[in-house]
């Protein structure tokens, strides 16, 4: 077992041996532009990119002419926020999201809104779920586009898609899901959930970095987003750019191997998930954030209640995760997503993630049980909240100078 | 953000972690922070006639920063006087630990539990309160 181990796959992951290995003729051998359409080094990389597509398409059930390439799942959030608000402007100004969304949709609509744009922001309950009610009480006739993550980044909960594009058609409005953390890892599918758009990147599903897609639906309705990239037109003119034709055959790559393992590759993440959080949540004061049977399979969210997450990070030197504490972050606040569930800033503070992955072991995981445990209780020995709580004292009463 | 190497110091092996009998005379408590906003730091001297700090005990909940920060102050303190310890600044222990100006606030705080354990002492032992010519609130 090499240290440290990585359990930090919902930020990112390992490319996958077989994706590199389809990757690397594309760089010096099979070079060419794939809009050269005169000459036979063009052809080759064509038919790389060509191939690909079919392979992403299999994997979220739609046509290989509805997958635009982009540089990754932000690039595909901004187009489809952005494009669908200037493409159907004319029709309404209305856009629906949700809290607990990604960075590059709350951003992309912020963007949008103050070029005329009403958006709402839907609150989540406190398992992460949005309720649709509060979404059909949203709708207006005005509203053009619903736009709700599929699965968390923070925490892994999987929304109620289905239901959610039923309610936005219903009203007149397109769907649109932010799928990054959910293709590749549990079955996606744009006909079956009814969804418009689809946005997702090739580095959480074991493939390449800078590159990603959007799935733009072509039939019933036929979709059309404004580009945001000008230029010589590719891909139906929604992104112009050259093809980042080894990224693409990657991603194509790593669609296949997700699409052909992913029944068998989801049941033992979801194995080792439990036994991992199982074992944690036997500690004194640890409590799991999210609802817990609606989720992805590789990812969890505990807080350890009294202890910090980034001196907890500190102490589990050897384990990569990631914490929702403010310490870690650059503004000092701790993670939204967590706050949005109604967690107290404490606990928020005290929240670690865990992302499992395609190389993660049962060996692995049992040293990550043993190393946060005895980080916990380290820390719990060095900290004087947990030594109030044992006495009995109610924190929240007490006084505290907050600086 | 690496750390600095005495901040892994002071965080690995924390130096004086413990808890003073806070109803004692002779016991100075300063608990500075909030849960809320991932730190609190609880620092305490015990304190003998002549007002020298013959004894220091810390436990911080927080980041490796401040968690160095209050094990290098229950150092510090140890054989100063209170008049001495009011004397102790923050950017001395920025210096010694070498933190980034993101971490500074964590030496902040250590400072303040200082003075708030000093001021705790003064006022169980009938002196008045100091304020310091500095407010970081």
């Amino acid at each position: 077992m090499n240290l440290p181990i990585y359990l930090d796959n919902n930020a990112t992951t390992p490319m996958d041996p077989r994706v590199l290995e389809a990757m690397l003729p594309y760089f010096n051998q099979k070079f060419g532009n794939a809009a050269s359409r005169n000459h036979a080094f063009g052809w080759a990389a064509e038919e790389g990119v060509d191939y690909a597509r079919e392979q992403v398409a299999q994997l979220i059930g739609a046509t290989e002419k509805e997958i635009i390439f982009t540089s990754g799942a932000t690039e595909s959030d901004n187009l489809a926020i952005k494009g669908v608000f200037e493409m159907y402007k004319e029709k309404g100004n209305h856009i629906i999201t949700c809290v607990t969304e990604h960075k590059a949709i709350l951003d992309a609509c912020k963007h949008v809104e103050k070029l005329g744009a009403k958006v709402t922001y839907l609150p989540v309950q406190a398992d992460g779920l949005i309720s649709l009610q509060d979404l059909e009480n949203a709708m207006t006739e005005s509203t053009i586009l619903v736009s709700i993550m599929y699965g968390n980044n923070e925490i892994g909960v999987i929304q109620p898609i289905k239901e959610i594009a039923e309610i936005a058609h219903k009203h007149g409005a397109l769907f649109m899901t932010d799928a990054t953390q959910a293709v590749g890892k549990i079955p996606v599918d744009v006909i079956a959930d009814g969804i418009d758009l689809l946005a997702f990147t090739a580095h959480k599903m074991y493939g390449p970095k800078g590159v990603g897609a959007l799935y733009v639906r072509r039939k019933n309705p036929r979709v059309k987003v404004t580009a945001q990239m000008d230029g010589g037109g590719h891909e139906r003119g929604m992104r112009s750019g050259t093809l980042n034709v080894p990224g693409i055959v990657g991603l194509g790559k790593a669609a296949e191997l997700c699409r052909l393992e992913m029944a068998e590759e989801s049941k033992r993440l979801s194995a080792l998930r439990d036994k991992l959080e199982t074992s944690l949540l036997v500690m004194e004061e640890s409590y799991r954030n999210g609802n817990q049977e609606h989720r992805l399979p590789h990812v969890a969210n505990i807080s350890f209640k009294y202890v910090e997450g980034e001196g907890l990070m500190m102490a589990m030197k050897d384990l990569a995760v990631s914490s929702g504490s403010a310490c870690t972050s650059a503004s000092l606040e701790p993670s939204y997503v967590l706050k949005s569930l109604g967690l107290s800033d404490d606990l928020a503070h005290s929240s670690i993630r865990y992302g499992l992955g395609r190389f993660t072991t049962e060996e692995e995981v049992d040293f990550a049980i043993a190393q946060t445990m005895k980080a916990v209780n380290h820390l719990r020995d060095l900290s004087p909240l947990w030594e109030m709580f044992k006495e009995g004292v109610d924190l929240d009463s007490v006084e505290w100078a907050e600086h | 953000m690496a750390y600095s190497d005495k901040v892994i110091d002071h965080y690995t092996n924390p130096r004086n972690v413990g808890t003073l009998d806070k109803s004692a005379n002779s016991v100075g408590t300063g608990l500075v922070g909030a849960p809320e906003c991932g730190d609190v730091m609880r620092l305490q001297i015990q304190v003998d006639g002549n007002h020298m700090i013959t004894d220091a005990k810390f436990k911080t909940f927080g980041c490796g920063s401040a968690i160095a920060s209050s094990s290098l102050a229950t150092e510090w303190l140890k054989g100063k006087s209170i008049d001495e310890a009011m004397k102790i600044d923050n950017m001395d222990i920025v210096e010694e630990l070498a933190l980034p100006p993101v971490k500074i606030h964590c030496s902040v705080l250590a400072e303040d539990a200082i003075k708030a354990a000093i001021n705790d002492y003064r006022v169980k032992n009938g002196l008045e309160a100091l304020v310091s010519e500095k407010s970081h609130h």
